[in-house]
């Protein structure tokens, strides 16, 4: 088996996320990548909610419409995902599904005979297991760390033992480690040097702040939740203005209220890095589903005309190496720096390739400038002054206003002229330096192009394959890397654009530049499949 | 030490209650060492201090410079931290940080300069102006009642609060510096006469007394006065209680973890 896509379903707070994650878990200590897409309802219990775990030889990180193992815990579970199993499995939990085909579970009893019925999930994982023929020793690795791990062990044995072995799996020696986006953007802000992290919560870019805010003792970073988006903004340039790398983490609706602040971080020159992970909108949208509609704004993020980063990286790896970068940007051109992800990248959790973190960086801050004379907003050749921070002999005069170099506000013409253009300078430099980066990514090959960026490219890298389109992921968006995708597509005879928003907002951008044929997109929030991507690209 | 002043042009009106605020503050400063201070602002008249004061200084966006202050104590909690503000700035557009910066007893100081309408718009009536307030978005006058900045700040939990008046800069100076020498939030609001448009300085002069004993029971001499009638009006420390601050309770932990680290934890 090379290929192995699992369901598992049931409602909020039946364990099935958990659960799911063990299962990769398991297989990816069997040598599978593993790719999990999470879908969940705005709602804490009940509902319906499922995880699809893909596991593939090749590393494809998507799902596929034909699934090989139901894993149902309700009824209601069955109806919705039964069309998608055809000759697959279904391991249903007994105690709630009347009889039907497949392999009946009294997942609760034995759950409640073990001491708690939140273990039922994993009732249906032991029946799984066996019938893979996953060795029982790496199940039980696997659950180190969990909670409660004897009793749900006790659990998971007695449904192994209930099943016979229909396949074969054998454990590998090296397993990479499983991570969502969300962590993986964390880890590489802290590569970059991050000291803080401040949010307010918002789907789905929560989890960062989770995560960062148990580990902030060890990582011995500050983890600031402030009373709103607006506060989280403006604390944000406070703590970069001391000299700490600083991070913030929204979704569209919040990233709209840090408007105002993100603007300041480039008029004030004052470092500033923001994730914002979308969701389908606009507004309130569907907070928990995903989209990819904020590339637009994102691409200006608040009033005035100034100069910022945009990376939007794809899958964890990305994400690791473009939070990186963006803090390493945002510190030595002293520039806002967004991060644009979606929700099927921020709490999707995927195999990680750990050889990335070779190539992380963090970039070294030339000695901090501390004399009497000091000017924050001195005019140079590149358009960055030196950074000084208070608190010793430079003062250091900083903010909203147009200044002059000292900081003071002015209104005069010349020195507004001069002062636009010295932070428009920075361009430039920028630009040479990203050239050297990897702002696209080509997959494959022929003269039929398909662009993708940020989670579409997993969907899009494997219908690609099949389909025969060469694709191009976009990874950087502004600056935009005009040449390298002029240079792409030369003598092609196809452009094709996938994204998940109604417009076509990469698509858009692109016809600036290239000619553009189709635009394949999809706004319901769910992603793209393999099968469905590969069925538009025929058509 | 460098020169306190900057070589810049006021701009205030002549006579504005703001001059005040900067004499006392730069007083304060030097006491405390200019290099040991960052300053903010917010938009409005107040915030022009900035760029009279040769100071370390974030001049932030309106109604934000409380939280920025929170932001720059977190980033290097030896600074001492003076937010400057005005009642349009904190207590419209920015009144929840002003009342979540109390909350956590952020140890920062808030100047509130409380002039009591929005003047660098030229005329526009603001949280604390009083009802029946004659401005240029409120023509036949306010008609809404108007906001107690201390007993808002005490409810949220404020560990220090003082009133002051531009009239007497010595007092001034006196509660701004307990103010910053004080460890938590400290909220100052300086009664500050706007000369152009809400000219107060004779009601302030013959209403205000100053009180010397912090009270026992701070919200009523909070409610002396209510901002409406030309009742006595009381200058002083209202309320003062040590507490452990926010950044000293944000727990500053060890580095032991790294990528590599975390990521083997996850296989």
């Amino acid at each position: 088996m090379n290929d192995i896509q699992i369901i598992i379903s049931g409602a909020a707070g039946d364990g099935t996320k958990a659960t799911g994650y063990l299962i990769g878990k398991i297989l990816n200590r069997c040598g599978y990548r593993i790719f999990i897409h999470e879908d969940y309802s705005s709602l804490i219990r009940g509902g319906h909610n499922f995880s699809v775990i893909r596991a593939t030889r090749n590393n494809e990180r998507c799902i596929r419409e034909k699934t090989d193992f139901l894993l149902s815990l309700n009824e209601d579970s069955i109806e919705y995902h039964l069309g998608g199993l055809e000759e697959g499995t279904l391991i249903y939990n007994s105690d709630q599904i009347k009889d039907r085909e497949g392999i009946g579970i009294p997942a609760e009893t034995i759950a409640q005979e073990e001491g708690a019925i939140i273990m039922k999930s994993n009732a249906l994982l032991g029946a799984l297991c066996k019938v893979l023929g996953v060795d029982w020793d790496v199940i039980g690795d696997a659950f180190e760390g969990f909670p409660h791990s004897e009793k749900n062990l006790k659990v998971v044995r007695r449904t192994y033992d209930s099943q016979e072995k229909k396949h074969q799996i054998e454990k590998e020696k090296v397993a990479s480690p499983m991570i969502t986006g969300n962590e993986a953007v964390a880890l590489g802000a802290l590569e970059a040097g991050m000291q803080s992290y401040f949010a307010y919560p918002m789907t789905p870019s929560t989890s960062i702040l989770h995560f960062l805010a148990r580990l902030k003792e060890e990582y011995k970073i500050d983890v600031f939740q402030p009373e709103n988006e607006i506060g989280v903004v403006n604390a944000a340039l406070g703590c970069a203005f001391t000299g700490k790398r600083t991070m913030i983490g929204t979704s569209g609706g919040g990233f709209a209220l840090m408007a105002e602040g993100i603007s300041l971080a480039a008029m004030s020159e004052t470092p500033l890095v923001v994730v914002d992970s979308q969701r389908a909108g606009p507004s309130s949208g569907v907070p928990t589903y995903n989209g990819q509609a904020d590339l637009n704004f994102a691409l200006s993020p608040g009033p005035g005309d100034f100069l910022s980063l945009l990376v939007a990286p794809g899958d964890a790896e990305e994400a690791f190496s473009f939070s990186n970068l963006a803090m390493n940007i945002a510190w030595k051109y002293q520039i806002p720096a967004v991060v644009l992800i979606d929700k099927d990248i921020s709490e999707s959790t995927f195999s990680f390739d750990e050889n990335v973190i070779e190539g992380a960086e963090k970039w070294d801050e030339k000695k901090e400038r501390n004399s009497k004379n000091y000017q924050r907003y001195q005019i140079t050749e590149d358009g960055v002054s030196p950074l000084a921070y208070p608190g010793k002999k430079a003062v250091v005069k900083s903010g909203s206003y147009e200044t002059d170099e000292y900081g003071v506000s002015t209104e005069d013409s010349e020195m507004i002229i001069k002062m636009q253009e010295k932070r428009m300078k920075k361009e430039d430099y920028i630009k040479e330096e990203l050239s050297k980066k990897e702002a696209i990514k080509i997959y494959g090959e022929g003269d039929k192009i398909l662009f993708c960026w940020g989670s579409t490219k997993g969907a899009a890298i494997a219908a690609g394959r099949e389909a025969g389109y060469k694709v191009v992921q976009i990874l950087v968006f502004k600056p935009f890397p005009v040449e390298k995708i002029r240079e792409v597509v030369e003598g092609c005879k196809e452009v094709v654009v996938v994204e998940s928003n109604s417009s076509g907002q990469a698509a858009e951008i692109l016809k600036k530049y290239i000619l553009v044929g189709r635009k394949i997109l999809k706004y319901d929030g769910r992603p793209f499949s393999k099968e469905e991507l590969i069925k538009k690209l025929k058509e | 030490m460098p020169q306190i002043s900057l070589n810049t042009k006021n701009t205030w009106c002549p006579g504005c209650g703001n001059f005040a605020i900067e004499a006392a503050s730069k007083k304060v400063i030097k006491k405390i060492g200019v290099e040991n201070t960052a300053i903010t602002a917010g938009i409005g008249c107040h915030g022009k201090i900035i760029d009279y004061l040769n100071v370390s200084s974030f001049y932030g966006l309106h109604g934000r410079p409380v939280i920025t202050a929170t932001g720059i104590k977190i980033g290097n909690p030896e600074l001492k931290v003076i937010a400057f503000t005005g009642d349009g700035d904190s207590l419209n557009e920015g009144i929840s940080h002003l009342i979540h910066a109390a909350k956590r007893n952020s140890d920062i100081t808030v100047v509130l300069h409380q002039n009591r309408n929005f003047a660098l718009t030229v005329k526009q009536f603001t949280a604390s102006s009083p009802k029946g307030f004659i401005s240029n978005s409120s023509p036949s006058g306010n008609i809404e009642e108007p906001l107690n900045p201390l007993s808002l700040v005490y409810s949220a939990g404020a560990t220090f609060i003082a009133r002051g008046f531009s009239g007497n800069v010595d007092h001034l100076e006196k509660i701004i510096l307990q103010g910053v020498q004080h460890k938590g939030f400290s909220f100052i609001e300086v009664l500050q006469p706007c000369v152009a448009w809400f000219d107060t300085y004779d009601d302030y002069r013959k209403n205000t007394y100053i009180f010397e004993n912090t009270p026992k029971r701070p919200l009523e001499k909070i409610n002396e006065w209510d901002y409406e009638s030309d009742g006595k009006i009381p200058l002083g420390v209202f309320h003062k209680e040590e507490k452990e601050s926010f950044e000293e309770s944000l727990k500053k932990g060890k580095k032991k973890l790294n990528t590599k680290k975390f990521l083997s934890r996850k296989v």
